[in-house]
């Protein structure tokens, strides 16, 4: 009996990610969810920039790199332009919620049938540590030295909340990754971001609360500790929106 | 496909680099508008640098087609997708305020749709080939190097095969009058007054402005006194006479800008001038 393979929707590409990376077990989780509806063969997966601008050598479907923050953009033609494909896109803080915050909240706005993986690891990691729109308040990044001050750098952009204010969406939730509970759950929330997509009821969005164990200058497991006690306080994890499950309460 | 006036153009750049970073076929439709910043809202060919020269970041071309009549506006924007298709190169349609705002009859051409093979595309795998990759990140500069060098073989067939202009008057002509879009229209006018007046007078059309027709402007250096550049700017496709013609013969540059459209008499003068300096 097998009990713990590969996912089919993933090549066999290694994986470039540091150690203890948590974008690794999100490619996995998103892997799975194609493999248990069995779209593969009509998925069509968007880079972002940022670390896992390589996702298109990692996933085994079709994939597009799309400019920096333009992402949802490209989903948006993509499915427009063949609604019968399932396409998401893959995205960091830095990319989805700095450059790319206009195609995110009018992608969202339009309740684009598409679905979003968004890993929020609060810091531009490829790029080596920068404060992203997602950094704590005090956090210590290569742009703030002395912590993230909220008088000068504002407050960190909190994704779900803000885009579940729109009557638009579909489904929003944030999960994380730093536990195997909370694995489980996030594997759940993404396979019904993609279902919702096959069964045409429009935009969803998975924040996934992530660890940047290089550029938070921890060990692995100290990253997790961290998401732990001080992302999860700060991002709360569950169900932001979920229209149909609303509509069933009426 | 896409539309849009000079600032609109400015913001897709981004975009247009990246599709021809991944070699893909695309249109552009550019109605330009006076600039520099948010400039005005009249006609103006200001844009032709930004068209002609890349426009966004990185080595590449688009192919610019200028049209100068509704009915080219039409003709060209279906060889415009044929061009852009059989290159894998996005182009653009270079248009001004004028030729986005008249009004003339045209015959819009029968055209079977045409079913073109498209391997690269990403439209799912169907699990029946290895996966599809749009993409215009080649993190080896080896590779980088040779995916430009590949695209520049091909501008070179297109830069052998596809520039197109029109002549007017060329024949015996002493003075080459160059101009594109809503000001060769203006200038084929002071073309044929001037023919009246007994100056010896013709005009070279760009219709593709990249690939620039410098074959047709270099045969002529050889045979006339001089060239005026007519255009609707500061002076930016000058500059490409000049190196068609590897300066050989004077160039001089008839213009207004920021919205403003030189009138027959002004292309006029500007020939007869020419003509008096030239004997
Ligand atoms: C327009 C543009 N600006 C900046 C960059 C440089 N850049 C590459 S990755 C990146 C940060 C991405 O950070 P994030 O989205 O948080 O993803 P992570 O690397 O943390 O997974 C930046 C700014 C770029 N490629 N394009
Ligand atoms: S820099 Fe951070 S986000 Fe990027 S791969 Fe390394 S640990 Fe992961």
């Amino acid at each position: 009996m097998v009990v713990f393979e590969k996912p089919k929707a993933l090549t066999d590409a290694p994986l470039h990610y540091c150690p203890g990376c948590t974008h690794g077990i999100i490619h996995r989780l998103v892997a799975e969810a194609i493999d248990e509806l069995g779209v593969e063969g009509k998925t069509v997966g968007v880079a972002p920039v940022g670390c896992a601008v390589m996702a298109y050598d990692y996933f085994a479907c079709d994939m597009v790199e799309a400019a920096h923050g333009r992402a949802p953009a490209v989903a948006t033609g993509l499915k427009r332009a063949m609604p019968e494909n399932i396409i998401f896109t893959y995205q960091g803080d830095g990319d989805l919620a700095s450059i790319g915050m206009a195609e995110t909240v009018h992608a969202a706005t339009r309740n684009e049938n598409i679905t979003i993986i968004f890993v929020n690891n609060a810091i531009y990691g490829m790029t080596g540590g920068q404060m992203a729109p997602t950094s704590l308040p005090g956090q210590v990044t290569q742009t703030s030295p002395y912590g993230r001050d909220t008088a000068v750098q504002g407050f960190p952009i909190k994704v779900s909340e803000m885009l579940s204010a729109l009557d638009g969406p579909e489904y929003i939730e944030r999960v994380a990754v730093n536990n195997v509970k909370n694995v489980k759950n996030a594997k759940k929330a993404i396979l019904k971001a993609f279902k919702n997509q096959v069964e045409g009821k429009g935009f969803s969005l998975i924040e996934v609360v992530s660890s940047c164990p290089t550029n938070w200058g921890m060990t692995p497991s100290k990253a997790l500790e961290w998401v732990e006690e001080k992302m999860i306080p700060y991002y709360p994890l569950g169900v932001y929106k979920d229209k149909s499950a609303e509509k069933k309460e009426d | 496909m896409t539309s849009s006036s000079s600032p609109g153009i400015s913001l897709k750049q981004e975009g247009i680099s990246y599709i021809a970073g991944a070699d893909l076929p695309a249109l552009i439709v550019n109605v330009q508008r006076g600039g520099p910043g948010l400039g005005g809202i009249q006609p103006s060919q200001s844009d032709y640098f930004q068209a002609t020269k890349g426009g966004g970041h990185g080595d590449y071309h688009l192919i610019v087609l200028a049209p100068a009549s509704v009915q080219e506006m039409a003709d060209l924007t279906i060889k415009a997708f044929d061009l852009s298709e059989k290159y894998r190169v996005p182009t653009m349609l270079l248009a001004d305020g004028t030729m986005g705002q008249m009004m003339e009859p045209v015959e819009l051409p029968e055209i079977a749709p045409k079913e073109s093979e498209k391997p690269w595309a990403v439209r799912g795998t169907k699990m029946e080939r290895e996966h599809n990759i749009i993409n215009s990140l080649y993190l080896k500069p080896e590779i980088l190097e040779k995916t430009n060098f590949e695209r520049f073989e091909r501008y070179k067939a297109i830069e052998e095969n596809e520039a197109m202009y029109e002549e007017y008057m060329m024949d015996d002509a002493e003075i080459c009058v160059v101009a594109f879009g809503i000001a060769a229209r203006v200038s084929k006018n002071a073309v044929t007054a001037a023919r009246k007046k007994g100056i010896k007078v013709g005009l070279i059309r760009p219709i593709t402005l990249w690939p620039f027709p410098k074959e047709a402007l270099k045969k002529a250096a050889d045979k006339v006194k001089g060239f005026i550049s007519v255009e609707l700017s500061m002076g930016q496709m000058i500059e490409d006479i000049k190196l068609s013609t590897e300066c050989k013969k004077p160039v001089e540059l008839c213009n207004r800008t920021g919205g403003m459209i030189p009138t027959p008499e002004e292309v006029l003068a500007s020939i007869e001038k020419l003509a008096k300096e030239a004997k």
